[in-house]
């Protein structure tokens, strides 16, 4: 009855992080304009949570997709020792040239976890504060989207 | 189509033991979950139905109707018990929130007869949740 049943397991994570919010295609006014209170030049924080879905065969041995200590240590290493207090802007290579908007931080933990070796990642979803959530499972994006690290594979 | 979600939470205990393993491989691969006397979780179920609502009463299935079979398979059977023990539906597998969620989806299944099960998602902590859903389902 269940061979048809897909099984994801979910998991929540947590880094504290500054960025700010400037294009360098836009004039000052443009992105006082458009980022508003962002766009202070010393830059914010955010508590962020990343809640990271996978999914795969759940081993009959373990019943699990994956063993938690794997995922909890790949997510670690990849993203929140590279994020966790950290400035965005200035920390992380990906947003040297890109607005580390909370839709493009989505994008980077996206391309950085899918090399996850052990499962599938289905979703990575992203909430910047408890009322602003944002949600990204790889589907196709333009070439100037993309993060630097993704272009260099 | 509309979706309708409740909500419920039980609280119970369970240990992972593989008995085809070492107890060294067991401690390796289960770590703390592998205490041999249990450990207890607050577990909250979100049970998703699909459907279109009823022209004459609005809803895709009575909530009150939902409730009763959430408290009659789920609640009774599992809430205040020791998962590995007492719910013979898990006989033989480890209670992992993944082994749990697909229990729960066939308990639930044949029970839904106003709109389908959709999508059942069990968190074990805020922090840890496995979902199922039929392939081709969506896992949003």
């Amino acid at each position: 009855m269940s061979d048809d049943l897909k099984i994801e397991l979910g998991r929540r994570y947590r880094f504290s992080a500054s960025h700010r919010l400037h294009s360098p295609l836009l004039s000052e006014e443009q992105n006082w304009r458009v980022y508003g209170k962002c766009n202070n030049p010393f830059g914010h924080g955010h508590n962020y949570v990343v809640e990271v879905r996978v999914s795969g065969a759940v081993d009959a041995a373990t019943g699990m997709i994956v063993n938690l200590a794997d995922l909890d240590g790949f997510v670690e290493r990849e993203v929140i020792e590279a994020f966790d207090h950290k400035s965005l802007n200035e920390d992380v290579e990906a947003f040297r040239e890109r607005v580390p908007t909370t839709e493009y931080v989505c994008v980077e933990i996206y391309e950085r976890l899918k090399q996850f070796p052990l499962a599938k990642l289905e979703r990575v979803r992203m909430e910047e504060t408890s009322n602003n959530a944002f949600e990204y499972a790889g589907e196709e994006i333009p070439d100037r989207l993309r993060s630097s690290r993704g272009e260099e594979q | 189509m509309v979706y309708l979600t409740r909500k419920i939470e039980f609280s119970a205990s369970h240990l992972y033991h593989n008995p085809a393993l070492s107890a060294e491989e067991n401690r390796r691969i289960f770590g703390k979950c592998n205490n041999s006397h249990g450990h207890g979780h607050n577990y909250a179920l979100e049970v998703t139905v699909a459907g279109e609502p009823d022209p004459v009463t609005g809803m895709v299935l009575d909530l009150k109707e939902l409730k009763e079979i959430l408290e009659r398979e789920i609640t009774e059977r599992m809430d205040h018990r020791f998962l590995n023990y007492e719910v013979p539906e898990l006989n033989g597998q480890i209670p992992t929130c993944e082994n749990i969620v697909r229990v729960i989806w066939n308990l639930l299944e044949p029970k839904i007869r106003k709109g389908r099960l959709h999508k059942v998602r069990l968190y074990e902590t805020p922090d840890l949740f496995a979902e199922c859903y039929r392939n081709g389902g969506s896992g949003r």
